[in-house]
């Protein structure tokens, strides 16, 4: 077990270097960073908070990761949080238990996933498109369910998903930290995680070779659902109510450059879920250190544009080509090889 | 290619010319010059947009900084009226200007860095409404001469609706764009790109110039429709116009145009404009529906549109005698 621990270790390195440089800025800004303090039973501190702020993005990632590594793209989980969102409380308000709730939540949000992945797997729409259809219409139709108003509820239960916490620590990280640890075993202790990165590679040949991909497309965009509904009941359960119009708005792009700080490529192919994960937390803690330096919140958007250019210019191919150029020496070269395979403009045939 | 290219479009138009005659048979008051004139300038701005839009779809790409690149342009223009005492015509000329190297900028990363559009436009679309923020957080009211005189511009058509500065702005880049699409060997070499790619440069297209030029002009008419915005409403405000990027796609695949590039029409795309803005008209004459249904309909058309797109490629491909190049 050593061996694949050792390079999944290997892969997250950068992102983890990244965030321990983001987090000693942060302390050197504002030197209370790092305490954790504990009172009316759980913790409290600047990086509880990340963990707790990040949660949705963090859940979001895990589905986005999967859909991603399929060389897709699902731009409707923001949507289908408000539509969870919604869902939640109007069951609560009339009077449903709690596990009635949740599971009928959840199976909401497997359904819009089982929907974009449909579009993508029978109909052969680009993801891109296949789920904005869902990004346009799922505002209006989280509207219709909480009939245009923000739906509130007092149920301690759902509460407790957004708010409580378990052993100290608030459950929206438990909640995280658990799908996560899940989906990656279940992905990678089988043989699914590498059908998926099949897909990725060529969906064609994956097809040809024999792997399901329509049921595997499914699969991965329900998944994707899935962990929207439940960012979408954490997000509602955290205001204590549901937002037709704010929840989780603009949220798919966070899920987006999550994965893509996690060091996962867009071209699909190849993933990593732990990489997403500490990629959301690092998004979050850019967030709290702009605001902990005293600059307004609005230099989040910047600063996020240039994350994005910085590591699309490491990605690109062209830096690849370079860096072979220059890391060109016996022995280094097995290592130096393109982790991105020029697969792209194949690729694009096939989606046609 | 060319009939069934044809036949979106024709589709396009029927169901406009459809929609249209429900909405008058319900609500006879709706064929008036009034609402046409209306349906004009409250679409001005996405009409605009949509031209560019209409330009980068049809390369195969994708621009999805139009939105924030409307606030920047209303927030820069109200700042700089305002408070740095810049004249109205020399600002214009100056946001024009910016947003073009703005555009051709993200054209050169998709180009140059081989990274798909949507991640470059999703950077430019954090940057521009970053920097919108940047400029002012407040929504700034526009007090300039020129815009009063711009807003008393306008033509009266018989039956009392006003074809105001901006609609008519709005025909004027429609007709520009169509002439350009089909009348220049840009428009011909955004076609190509968006055709087969591979092809368009084994044929000698330059790639290069024109990605960086689609999105460029892309960028540029962003601006043009953030000016028109400003004119709207009078005001420039770093949260206006969120979203905008997904209805100028919306409008542009309800249009017509095919997704995967190479084939539609910019007059399609005003078609696109022209039914999204009845669906909103059409809500308000009837005054029980609420805005949301807007939101739920333009999705339900965008699947139609799409689901309809895939039938026609699927079709062409089977006549064309079924050979390997059907996607699995």
């Amino acid at each position: 077990m050593t061996g694949p621990g050792l390079s999944t270790f290997r892969r997250i390195l950068p992102q983890l270097v990244a965030l321990v440089v983001i987090l000693a800025l942060n302390t050197a800004i504002a030197p209370g960073f790092l305490d954790i303090a504990y009172a009316n039973g759980r913790l409290y501190g600047s990086l509880i908070d990340i963990l707790n702020r990040g949660a949705p993005v963090a859940l979001l990632a895990i589905g986005m990761t999967l859909v991603i590594a399929t060389r897709g793209i699902d731009l409707s989980v923001g949507a289908v949080m408000a539509i969870a969102g919604a869902v939640a409380a109007a069951l609560i308000t009339s009077d449903h238990s709690l596990a009635v709730t949740v599971l009928a939540t959840l199976g909401v949000g497997i359904l819009c996933g089982l929907w974009n992945g449909a579009l993508v797997a029978f109909l052969g729409i680009q993801p891109i498109i296949a789920t904005l259809i869902l990004m346009v219409a799922g505002r209006g139709i989280a509207q219709l369910v909480t009939e245009g108003v923000i739906l509130t509820f007092n149920d301690p239960g759902l509460i407790f998903i957004g708010s409580g916490s378990l052993a100290s620590v608030p459950f929206p990280v438990i909640l995280w930290v658990f799908l996560g640890i899940v989906v990656s075993l279940l992905f990678r202790s089988t043989a699914l995680g590498l059908l998926v990165e099949a897909i990725g590679i060529n969906r064609r040949a994956s097809s040809l070779a024999g792997i399901g991909t329509s049921a595997l497309l499914l699969a991965v965009y329900a998944a994707s659902g899935l962990c929207a509904a439940v960012a979408g009941i954490v997000a509602a359960a955290d205001i204590r109510g549901a937002d037709a119009n704010n929840a989780g708005l603009w949220l798919e792009l966070d899920a987006i450059l999550a994965v893509v700080v996690g060091g996962n490529s867009l071209m699909g192919g190849r993933f990593s879920i732990a990489g997403s994960l500490i990629g959301a937390m690092i998004i979050q803690s850019v967030n709290t250190g702009i605001l902990l330096a005293g600059f307004p919140p609005e230099f989040n958007l910047v600063i996020k544009a240039a994350i994005i250019v910085v590591i699309l210019v490491v990605q690109s191919p062209a830096s690849h080509t370079l860096f072979a150029y220059f890391k060109h020496r016996p022995g280094r070269a097995p290592d130096a090889a393109p982790a991105t395979p020029p697969a792209r403009e194949t690729g694009k045939e096939a989606a046609r | 290619m060319t009939s069934s290219r044809l036949f979106s479009l024709a589709t396009t138009f029927l169901i406009f010319i459809l929609a249209y005659a429900l909405c008058i048979a319900q609500f006879p008051n709706m064929l008036s010059t009034r609402v046409i004139g209306n349906l004009l300038t409250d679409n001005a701005f996405l009409g605009i947009a949509a031209v560019g839009m209409t330009f980068v779809i049809l390369s195969g790409g994708i621009d999805l900084s139009i939105g924030s690149v409307i606030a920047f342009t209303g927030v820069f223009l109200a700042v700089a009226m305002g408070d740095w005492g810049v004249p109205p015509l020399l600002a214009i000329v100056l946001l024009l200007a910016i947003t073009t190297v703005f555009g051709a900028v993200m054209g050169a990363m998709i180009h140059y860095l081989a990274m798909p559009p949507f991640i470059v436009t999703l950077a430019g679309m954090f940057f521009a409404r970053g920097i919108a923020f940047l400029i002012s957080i407040d929504s700034v009211p526009i007090k300039a001469g020129l815009y009063d005189t711009l807003h008393g511009l306008y033509f009266r058509m018989p039956g009392g609706g006003r074809l105001t500065f901006i609609g008519m702005a709005m025909l004027a880049v429609f007709l520009a764009g169509i002439l350009i699409a089909h009348f220049t060997s840009f428009g011909r070499n955004v076609y190509a790109i968006g055709g087969n790619r591979q092809s368009a440069e084994l044929m000698g297209v330059p790639i290069a110039r024109t990605t960086v030029m689609i999105y460029a002009l892309s960028s540029f008419l962003a601006g043009l429709a953030g000016i028109a915005f400003s004119l709207y409403t009078s005001a420039g405000y770093s949260l206006a116009a969120v979203g905008v990027e997904l209805d100028a796609i919306a409008a542009v695949v309800i249009g017509g145009t095919l997704l995967t590039g190479g084939s539609g029409y910019v007059a399609g795309t005003l078609l696109g404009i022209l039914i999204m803005g009845l669906i909103q008209t059409y809500i308000v004459f009837d005054g029980t529906l609420s805005s949301w249904w807007t939101k739920i309909v333009i999705g339900l058309l965008l699947f139609a549109f799409i689901a309809l797109q895939r039938g026609l490629v699927w079709l062409s491909a089977r006549r064309s005698g079924a050979s390997a190049a059907i996607p699995a």
